[in-house]
């Protein structure tokens, strides 16, 4: 695995990336090497923006499959982008509830707003738009994210538009529930499975009022499950294994 | 049966009211289908994985909530299936799935190849509805899209069965076709690089991006045939006719010693397609590309349809009666018989016509000088003194040896020598690979570098510089290692013949080991001509032209006078050719031989121009035509009926696909037999066939095997590297004359060379290198690839590399390399 | 806004979520300060198949929809086999409705990683992949972050606390793919491939990632793993209903005061939910809910009093499913909302199979017709039988879960759709949605 020819289409792209695409290999079992294949796609959009031809290649190459098998993959997942993409990802829940609770309006207004549709960038490069599907925080419809963190909750039209101009001048807002904001790229670099290399991102972001609403209701008025007792023994029927392996 | 005794891998179901009894493991789908029970279907194929994808074949099955795809499910004991026959909810599932089917297909049956033969159109009769409630707009594509210079693809078409792809991947190993995106856009598509914002007119149709990659396979054309609907076609088909104008001959495939059965079909005199036949011993339902769609050369302008004579005054061949030609073909001869005539039949011949050759030149030319093999027997300056390939083939092959398909694929371990299955042996290859993915075939090879039919058989390889295979084979633990195991097989490839001591070495590995031998040449005539008396040492039965019994019997069966048969072996094809050169030999006798293909075509040439005398069979105009002095034109194979035998000894009938004045080579043959007063009896096949039916059985002992000195390979210095090649499977072979569409998807050839080399010459790949011997040069593009130090590979004819020709060497030879095109003093050599 | 009754208060059981209130419990020192990893302690004492036991007394079962036995499946593995084992974890969240995954995973990453280090113990795995959802980006930094934690404290990596049980932890994010929740999709993503569902059988269980055995199991699932073996399973069946035990987190979004996570014994009614929920949206009356995510039938007002468990939800009509309740109101349309549910299943369908990326292909296009105020009566028997011809016909759930709504509103709301049909109400969609929307 280490000693792969690349092509001159790929070279420049693993010039860059080797060191970090050996790194997703090594993940998986020896042999199952293709299992980075997604993150690898991942790590390319890292650098391209998109999942580019030579990124395809870089792929097909290190893994040693062809490229109408990196195709297949890269063309069957929505967050593989097929064109260049803005700094920024802006993506609106338009799924049944996010929709009814006003995630069409929003997004009907970023479109005309922004004068892109879905899937599309603005001439300045800052902010490629999308509906998306079900985000999975109903609890806070209609939800915007900026390069999949929770930015907007409860978005408005003007809470959103409010949003993309600040990240048209080259702010960048605190997001409601995700970690500070990053380029789409450097979002990439995460997705590929690496940890977030910005002090304190991890720690960014409170839990919402909807998701501590029931825990928050039990704790306000004392209801607790009764009974607990973490010393409960388990009962032994077979004899402590400290040996489990060949 | 009366035999009731109770198997335990059996299970009893009621399928439809009826109790049947099926193995354990079988598909429900195929348990009807043995019932008379026609359960529709699109993705199913028995010799694909299931898939489940269509959904089409619905089923009820007691007990379970949801209708069962029969393709997928099992069956058990007691298990209780409904069909659409019996069950109104499987016959709704499946009208369902039709409906869903049909919504975004095109219905454009009128102008789709597929119509009339097509399992979408049939089944949609049987179990669609006969109106659509379907009011929205259709899927669009842009159509047709080129995915090879062969193969074309309608998307609108596609049931997204999967078939395609799937045997791409299970069968050939060719995974350049695949499913891109999803939902009711996923497609069926070759990588494009406009799929990614590349170059290209967009939304994928267009396949000149720079890094889009056609579906590159041997076997491809079985795609189109296993399509369901008519989203796959060929070029060479499409629009040419409707199948229910077709009629289909069952024939076999004359290109390899594969032995493919195969369907021909044709229309007013014209064969039109060629379809892989239904064999599960030998081709189960494939062949390769060039089976599929290498016919055109029978139909190419330069046949020849008359007989053709040189004209004493002017010098050239003019057209002749058959009377006039014949009896100056007989007349030539006779004078020529005295100073000895050489008879080169070929390699492409039925056994019946190897036959009529064999005997012809034993009978009528009292001569053993005869030898089928149009290629290299020996390395390249070896002494023609040595006969290891015809000692071998007399006492390992002839007769057979008894290796089957069904032995490969069961076979615990293969060793390969001298034999790139893929291009070579095609569907040999299918069949080592189709062992393999059942998980239970190591293969290993002795080879030059892992090439990537290789690799697709999972081989590991044992890397040769050529020339040291015979030593390899008696020596490299791995060889031992690889035929441990009982059951093991080696199989030899034709090349061997020119690594000095190679043959030797492997009929004494297999005695040392126990593996069994097989021989695999490259033509579909070699084989049969051994057994048909077509070499110098081996009468036909494999008997030694040296026993003297054997002789008797033939005498005897053949009804000449005792002494008329030679007993001793005759001249070889290296030694017909020097002696017709030197002006020994009074006259020739040439099948259908290329001169091309022989170690020294320049030689050839020469001697085909020196020889007194020129008989030449042949179907087209050819270098051998050009210079004879009687041209006879014969019939070829869509025009015969004959038999080859491949590479297993196995037998492969075939009657004629059009009706034809033609004659066979044996027709001929007997009719100059005739003008010299000897009975030839070969003008029929059925007689030929009674006549070999009623030889007997040679008595004569086995002849020895060879055992000739393993060489050790070149040492080239300075310069200098060692010469490997093969044949491509798609090449500059004159059966192949005539297609651009096939030659399109030929691999495009380069020069491979090592790292070493590379670096030493400093090339990179696609750089031009050129190799050079005294004869000439051969200039391609670089491929570094995994080879030996020293060691540099080019496709044996390919354009731009016809290494017999341009470089008068076989593989071993010690070539010089040089960076770049040749320098003018190179170039003057390539002069021909 | 009224209170809850405190009858229906102590309906409540704070445990999955009951770390989301401090407010750093991802970090792993707050975590073990709460208890964390104290039950890995636990179980790596006892032998892997008296915890299989352990699972199979609390009566768990899985979170990710189907409600399949945990216990019944981890003894699915075969042990002695000689192959490696695999545990996968699935976090690919994606169902509509579903919102519990990610603030776990965000909240409380910790449970989620100790639950998988004793189920890989359990099933005598080496290696266990977190396969999530590629958006839940924050949940999945949090996870990561946990997981290099554990492994800088001994919890993960070779001889795990001194057991002699050696451990890897991956996360793998995936890349958008509702499918790829669907678990033998899920396997194929996992292995590098487009994420088709793959034929069963094999069954995971014997053939799952790399032709291994493999444990699937919901994040929900596995993160209850700790609290049993920590509280035991009497405890835990001291929650819910007998064959529906433990505690359950029901997402209730929509037309609702308070929407959000509500952690409760399994058999609560959306009555009592929405009641804890601070009741409905001012000038909003329930007209129809999701009891489990938008590939469960939906259910009426009259269903209020239903019983949230795997039994009560399927007496109903329904599927219990992520207990993903997305309620609307008389100010709802079911029509446009089912049009819009089949723009998402038709978007996410993988393509494998006719029913679903035709049917669905069909079904999106006819909704549009009818929301755009042309629709005709008999769009709707055709919407029946299509959707009929899905159901059970896909190869995975997938297309059931497309039929569902549309069979489900048709049983329901018939009027609704004849209301645009004979032109009561206005057309919702305009001509021009009618080409290519997604
Ligand atoms: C279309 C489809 C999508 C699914 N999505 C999810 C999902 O996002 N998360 C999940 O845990 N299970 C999902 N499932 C269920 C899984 O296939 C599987 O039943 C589950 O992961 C098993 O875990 P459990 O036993 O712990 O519930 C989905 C199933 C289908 C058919
Ligand atoms: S092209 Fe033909 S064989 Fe391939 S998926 Fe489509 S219908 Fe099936
Ligand atoms: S033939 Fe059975 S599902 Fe396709």
């Amino acid at each position: 695995m280490t000693t792969v020819e690349f092509s001159p289409a790929a070279e420049p792209l693993a010039a860059k990336l080797l060191e970090p695409a050996l790194e997703i290999l090594a993940r998986y079992p020896a042999g199952r090497e293709r299992s980075a294949l997604l993150p690898l796609l991942h790590l390319v959009q890292t650098e391209e923006g998109f999942v580019s031809p030579n990124g395809v290649a870089f792929c097909a190459e290190l893994l040693g499959i062809n490229k109408a098998q990196v195709g297949a993959v890269a063309t069957f997942y929505t967050m593989y982008k097929r064109r260049p993409t803005g700094e920024y990802l802006v993506s609106v829940c338009t799924n049944t509830l996010c929709n009814v609770m006003g995630g069409q309006e929003v997004y009907d207004q970023l479109s005309e707003h922004l004068g892109v549709g879905h899937d599309e960038t603005t001439a300045d490069g800052r902010i490629t738009l999308e509906h998306a599907e079900c985000l999975a925080a109903c609890d806070y419809a209609p939800v915007v994210t900026v390069n999949y963190d929770f930015t907007v909750d409860q978005a408005t039209p003007e809470s959103a538009v409010e949003l993309v101009e600040n990240l048209r001048k080259g702010e960048r807002p605190t997001p409601a529930r995700g970690a500070r904001i990053c380029s789409l790229r450097e979002m990439q670099y995460q997705l590929a499975g690496f940890a977030d290399p910005r002090d304190g991102a991890v720690a960014d972001g409170v839990a919402g009022a909807p998701t501590l609403r029931g825990v928050r209701l039990a704790q306000e008025h004392g209801v607790t499950v009764a009974g607990f007792d973490p010393d409960t023994p388990i009962t032994k029927t077979k004899p402590r294994v400290t040996e489990e392996k060949k | 049966m009366t035999d009731v005794s109770k198997r335990v891998d059996t299970v009893k179901l009621v399928i439809d009211g009826v109790e049947v009894t099926a193995e354990k493991g079988e598909l429900v789908i195929r348990v009807a289908e043995r019932m008379g029970i026609a359960i529709p279907r699109f993705c199913d194929h028995p010799l694909l994985a299931p898939a489940g994808a269509c959904r089409q074949c619905l089923v009820e099955v007691e007990g379970q909530r949801k209708p069962v795809a029969s393709c997928t499910q099992t069956v058990a004991e007691g298990m209780v299936v409904k069909t659409q026959l019996s069950s109104p909810v499987a016959a709704k599932a499946q009208a369902g799935v039709m409906e869903l089917l049909l919504i975004n297909h095109p219905l454009d049956c009128p102008t789709c190849d597929k119509g009339g033969e097509c399992p979408l159109q049939n089944q949609a009769m049987s179990t669609g509805r006969a109106d659509s409630r379907f009011v929205e707009e259709k899927r669009e594509y842009q159509k047709p899209i080129h995915i090879s210079s062969q193969v074309l693809l309608d998307r609108e078409r596609c049931v997204l069965c999967q078939r395609c792809t799937r045997f791409s991947e299970e069968i050939a190993g060719d995974k350049f076709i695949d499913l891109m995106d999803r939902s009711s856009g996923e497609q069926i598509n070759v990588y494009r690089d406009d799929f990614f914002g590349g170059d290209g007119t967009g939304d994928g149709e267009v396949g000149d991006g720079a890094g889009d990659v056609p579906f590159n396979s041997y076997f491809s054309g079985n795609t189109i045939q296993i399509c369901p609907v008519g989203a796959l076609t060929g070029e060479q088909y499409r629009f040419r006719a409707r199948p229910f104008d077709l009629v289909s001959t069952p024939s076999a495939c004359e290109h390899c010693a594969s032995g493919c059965s195969q369907r021909t079909d044709h229309r007013r005199g014209k064969v039109l397609r060629r379809l892989a036949g239904d064999d599960p011993a030998v081709n189960e339902e494939w062949n390769c590309d060039k089976g599929r769609w290498g016919f055109r050369y029978a139909t190419a302008t330069d046949r020849i349809m008359t007989p053709l004579v040189r004209d004493a005054a002017t010098g050239e061949l003019r057209e002749a009666a058959w009377s006039e030609a014949l009896l100056i073909a007989a007349e030539g001869l006779k004078a020529a018989r005295e100073r000895g005539v050489g008879v080169l039949p070929g390699g492409r011949l039925t056994v019946e016509d190897a036959y009529a050759y064999a005997k012809f030149t034993r009978t009528v030319l009292g001569s053993n000088d005869i030898d089928f093999r149009a290629r290299p027997v020996r390395a390249t300056g070896s002494s023609t003194a040595i006969t290891e390939e015809a000692d071998f083939l007399a006492a390992n092959v002839a007769g057979g040896t008894g290796v089957t398909y069904e032995d490969v694929e069961n076979a615990p371990s293969v060793l390969i020598v001298g034999l790139e299955p893929e291009e070579e042996a095609p569907i040999l290859f299918l069949r080592l690979r189709k062992g393999h993915r059942r998980g239970n075939l190591k293969i290993t090879a002795v080879s030059s570098y892992l090439s990537r039919g290789l690799e697709k058989l999972g081989a590991a390889l044992v890397a040769a510089v050529p020339g040291d295979e015979a030593h390899l084979l008696g020596t490299d633990p791995a060889v031992a290692a690889a035929l441990s195991a009982p059951g093991s097989l080696l199989i030899v490839g034709e090349r061997l013949a020119t690594v000095p001591g190679g043959l030797s070495a492997a009929a004494a590995l297999a005695d040392r080991s126990g593996a069994r031998l097989a021989w695999v040449p490259r033509r579909a005539g070699d084989r049969g001509a051994i057994d048909a008396g077509c070499l110098p040492n081996l009468l036909p039965g494999g008997r030694p032209v040296t026993d003297p019994a054997a002789r008797a019997e033939l005498s005897l069966a053949w009804k000449v006078e005792p002494g008329v048969l030679p007993g001793t072996a005759g001249r070889d094809v290296d030694r017909i050719i020097a002696a017709a050169a030197d002006g020994t030999l009074g006259a020739l006798l040439v099948g259908g031989v290329d001169p091309a293909d022989l170690t020294d075509p320049r030689l050839a040439e020469e001697a085909l121009d020196a020889v007194p005398f020129l008989v030449s069979l042949e179907m087209r105009q050819s270098a051998v035509t050009r210079r004879a002095d009687v041209v006879l034109p014969i019939a070829p194979a869509v025009e015969k009926a004959g038999t080859y035998m491949d590479w297993e000894s196995r037998l492969r009938s075939f009657g004629a696909v059009l009706k034809s004045t033609a004659m066979t080579d044996g027709r001929v043959l007997e009719a100059i037999a005739a003008l010299l007063d000897v009975t030839l009896n070969t003008g029929d096949v059925m007689a030929i066939r009674r006549e070999l039916g009623a030889l007997p059985g040679s008595t004569a002992p086995n002849p020895a095997q060879p055992a000739a000195e393993a060489a050790r390979p070149a040492q080239p210095a300075g310069d200098e590297a060692v010469l490997a090649t093969w044949h491509q499977l798609i090449d500059l072979g004159s059966l192949l004359d005539g297609d651009q569409v096939l030659a399109g998807t030929a691999r495009p050839p380069v020069a491979r060379i090592g790292k070493d080399l590379a670096e030493s010459l400093g090339v990179g790949d696609g750089d031009l290198v050129t190799v050079s011997t005294v004869r000439g040069t051969v200039t391609l593009p670089a491929a570094i690839t995994d080879l030996p130090p020293r060691v540099v590979w080019l496709p044996t004819n390919s354009p731009g590399s016809t290494v017999r020709r341009s470089l008068g060497v076989t593989a071993g030879a010690v070539v010089k390399l040089s960076a770049g095109v040749p320098g003018p003093i190179l170039a003057e050599g390539a002069v021909q | 806004m009224t209170q809850p009754r405190p009858e229906v208060l102590q309906k409540l059981t704070p445990v999955l979520t009951k770390r989301w209130l401090s407010p750093d419990a991802w970090r792993i020192g707050v975590y073990e300060r709460l208890d964390g990893y104290l039950a890995l302690r636990k179980a790596l004492d006892v032998h892997p198949d008296d915890l299989i036991q352990l699972v199979k007394d609390s009566g768990l079962r899985g979170r990710g929809g189907a409600g399949f036995p945990t216990g019944l499946k981890w003894g699915f593995i075969p042990q002695g086999d000689g192959k490696p084992h695999y545990l996968v974890i699935n976090a690919d969240e994606g169902e509509p409705g579903t919102c519990k995954d990610l603030p776990l995973m965000t909240y409380d990453p910790h449970s989620l990683v100790e639950g998988a280090i004793i189920a890989s113990y359990a099933i005598r795995a080496n290696r266990a992949y977190i396969y999530i959802r590629g958006e839940a980006v924050h949940a999945a930094r949090r996870l990561r972050n946990a997981v290099q934690e554990a492994y800088a404290k001994g919890y993960l990596g070779k001889n795990i606390l001194g057991s002699g049980f050696d451990l890897d932890l991956v996360v793998h994010s995936g890349a958008g793919a509702y499918i790829c929740g669907e678990e033998t999709a899920l396997l194929d993503s996992l292995e590098g491939f487009r994420g088709q569902p793959r034929l069963r059988p094999p069954f995971p269980a014997i053939a799952g990632l790399y032709a291994s055995p493999t444990v699937v199991n919901n994040v929900g699932t596995i993160a209850s793993v700790p609290y049993i073996v920590l509280g035991g399973a009497d405890w835990w069946k001291s929650m819910g209903t007998e064959k529906s035990a433990g505690p359950m987190i029901y997402s209730l979004s929509g037309r609702i005061t308070n929407p959000g996570q509500y952690e409760c014994g399994l058999g609560i009614t959306l009555r009592e939910l929405i009641e804890l929920a601070g009741g409905m949206k001012p000038g909003h009356n329930l007209k129809f809910w999701t009891p489990g995510g938008s590939s469960t039938p939906i259910l009426t007002a009259e269903h209020i009093d239903t019983p949230m468990d795997f039994e009560g939800v399927s007496a109903a009509g329904s599927i219990l499913g992520t207990t993903a309740m997305q309620i609307f109101s008389d100010q709802d349309c079911p029509v446009y909302n089912t049009w819009r549910w089949l723009e998402f299943y038709h978007h996410e369908s993988c393509g494998k199979c006719t029913p679903c990326r035709e049917g669905n292909y069909w079904m999106v296009r006819t909704y549009r017709r009818i929301l755009a105020g042309q629709g005709t009566y008999k769009d709707l028997d055709t919407l029946q039988d299509t959707a009929d011809n899905i159901f059970g016909r896909s190869f995975c759930g997938l297309g059931d879960g497309a039929a569902t709504p549309v069979v489900s509103t048709l049983k329901w709301f018939r009027q609704d759709y004849l209301d645009y049909i004979e032109g009561r109400t206005a057309p919702r969609l305009s001509e021009k949605s009618l080409v290519g929307a997604h």
